[in-house]
């Protein structure tokens, strides 16, 4: 057809595609992969912390003084962020109103935990980044916070044993989140080949394992004194 | 061999219901579920009560028209397996079973075990066929289809259409449903010409009968007795994103 055949406006179609439940998924599937991007390269920056305290307020130092780079990266997850909890409030609702009467007895027959949990691990995990941010970013978690000294404020921070307790708890949400979010992602977008999903995932299992461990093992090294405590 | 029945007795539509607990000690390991169901309403017309309504109609597994929930799964334990083909074997004597009725709000319960499942026909009547002129039988080889493709399109239309699916779903989603037939028809020749407005109002309609998003957990697949997989859900989604993008 040639391009000037009558069409929808594309507005019109993208709120009806909106306003469909595969819409949503894939809305939340495509955050969904920003998000997971985010949190592997964040981890990466973050595992600098075992090369010594110059090397990450040097990491620390470069990210901050780098705006035209730090401020459209939080802009863009700042949107994937608000579309992904926004949708995931939405479907919410769709999934309690279809089913108003219960089973008197439920056996899940084939479905996994870190599945039958999303819409529990993503709003612990959404509490638990508000949290990360008033402690790390804006200096108001109630640990001690000096601007430019990032070491520091992470092991004055992982000293306290609750503050380590809640980040491991939300570490081992995340990845449960990941192992589902993963591969159910690739499926909300419309790829799911027999050949390639057990890789795939095999994959989301591997990078929320790598995820958890990861992220864990940085207050757990603070709290055991393995991080030497410079400041 | 005996079983302990709690069964939802539920008198009409929108009328109030509740468990009932039924023991019957004359069942024979080799009837099926609805042979006990059925012994058992023996017994209770002859006590004057009213039997338990359930929907049959084959008895061999390929009509979609039986199921009901026990213990918690979809026609019960046995994979693959429709309630009508369910053998009391599978049970232990005196095994309490609870049967309920599939629970979603696009379903619902009629008396009994009994369900209204129109909500599917709706969501077929608004794009599950092929529009061709329908005179004499095409010849054979007329249109070609690659095997693969003909092998998936017919796992895809193994669907009976029983609503396992739905039940089974912890948001009452009727995708594997509405996906096996948009794949059945999607992967065929015949289906192209439609294919685009076929995802498109298959799943306006899924979603305005009040049927839950999928989550992609799988609950599904495992209690489907056709095995119907995942796969083609896969498969209504890229339809219908791509149709939604080349809408016009
Ligand atoms: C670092 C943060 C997060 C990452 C990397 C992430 C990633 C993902 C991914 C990849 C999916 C799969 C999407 C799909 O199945 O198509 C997903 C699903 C989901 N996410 Fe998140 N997410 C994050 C935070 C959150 C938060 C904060 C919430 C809620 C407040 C949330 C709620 C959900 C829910 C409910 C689902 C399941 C959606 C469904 O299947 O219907 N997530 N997430
Ligand atoms: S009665 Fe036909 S499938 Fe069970």
């Amino acid at each position: 057809m040639s391009a000037a055949a009558p069409g929808i406006a594309a507005p019109v179609r993208v709120l009806r595609f909106w306003n469909t439940t595969i819409g949503k998924k894939a809305v939340m599937a495509a955050s969904g992969i920003i998000l997971a991007l985010f949190v592997i390269g964040h981890l990466i920056g973050n595992l600098q912390i075992f090369l010594g305290p110059d090397q990450f307020n040097g990491y620390a130092r470069t990210l901050r003084h780098l705006p035209e780079l730090l401020w459209p990266v939080r802009a863009i997850l700042l949107v994937c962020v608000t579309l992904h909890i926004w949708s995931s409030l939405q479907l919410a609702v769709v999934k309690s109103e279809a089913r108003p009467i219960g089973y008197a007895k439920r056996t899940p027959a084939g479905s996994s935990y870190a599945s039958r949990t999303m819409y529990w691990s993503g709003p612990i995990i959404a509490a638990f980044v508000v949290y990360h941010l008033m402690e790390f970013t804006f200096g108001v978690g109630g640990t001690p916070y000096h601007e430019f000294d990032a070491y520091g404020n992470v092991i004055q921070g992982f000293k306290v044993p609750a503050v380590t307790i809640f980040y491991v708890i939300a570490m081992g949400l995340l990845c449960l989140h990941l192992r589902h979010g993963l591969w159910s992602l690739f499926q909300s977008l419309g790829f799911n080949h027999p050949r390639h999903m057990p890789r795939i995932k095999r994959a989301a299992s591997i990078i929320a394992l790598f995820v958890f461990f990861g992220f864990s093992s940085i207050p757990l090294a603070v709290l055991t004194g393995l991080i030497p405590q410079v400041l | 061999m005996k079983l302990i029945f709690h069964i939802w007795r539920q008198p009409a539509r929108n009328k109030p219901g509740r468990m009932v607990r039924y023991e019957h000690a004359n069942l024979n390991p080799d009837m099926s579920m609805l042979e006990a169901l059925d012994v058992l309403n023996e017994d209770l017309i002859l006590k004057g009560e009213e039997p338990v309504v359930f929907e049959h109609d084959c008895r061999e597994g390929i009509c979609g028209s039986c199921g009901f929930m026990i213990n918690g799964i979809a026609h019960g334990p046995l994979p693959k397996t429709t309630v009508c083909q369910l053998t009391l074997r599978h049970f232990r004597d005196g095994e309490e079973l609870v049967l309920e009725p599939w629970r979603a709000r696009a379903f619902p319960v009629l008396k009994d075990l009994m369900v209204d499942r129109s909500a599917f026909d709706r969501i077929i009547a608004a794009g599950g066929y092929i529009s061709i002129p329908a005179g004499s039988a095409p010849d054979g080889n007329d249109i070609l289809v690659a095997k693969d493709d003909s092998d998936r399109a017919m796992d895809a239309a193994a669907c009976i259409g029983c609503g396992a699916c739905v039940a089974a779903c912890p948001n009452a989603s009727a995708s594997l449903f509405t996906a096996a037939k948009i794949s059945h028809l999607g992967l065929l020749p015949q289906g192209q010409p439609e294919r685009d407005s076929r995802a498109l109002r298959m799943v306006k309609t899924m979603n305005a009968e009040s049927f839950g998003q999928c989550t992609n957990i799988g609950e599904c697949e495992a209690v489907c007795p056709k095995g119907i997989r995942l796969e083609v859900i896969a498969r209504m989604n890229h339809d219908f994103i791509g149709a939604s993008w080349r809408a016009r």
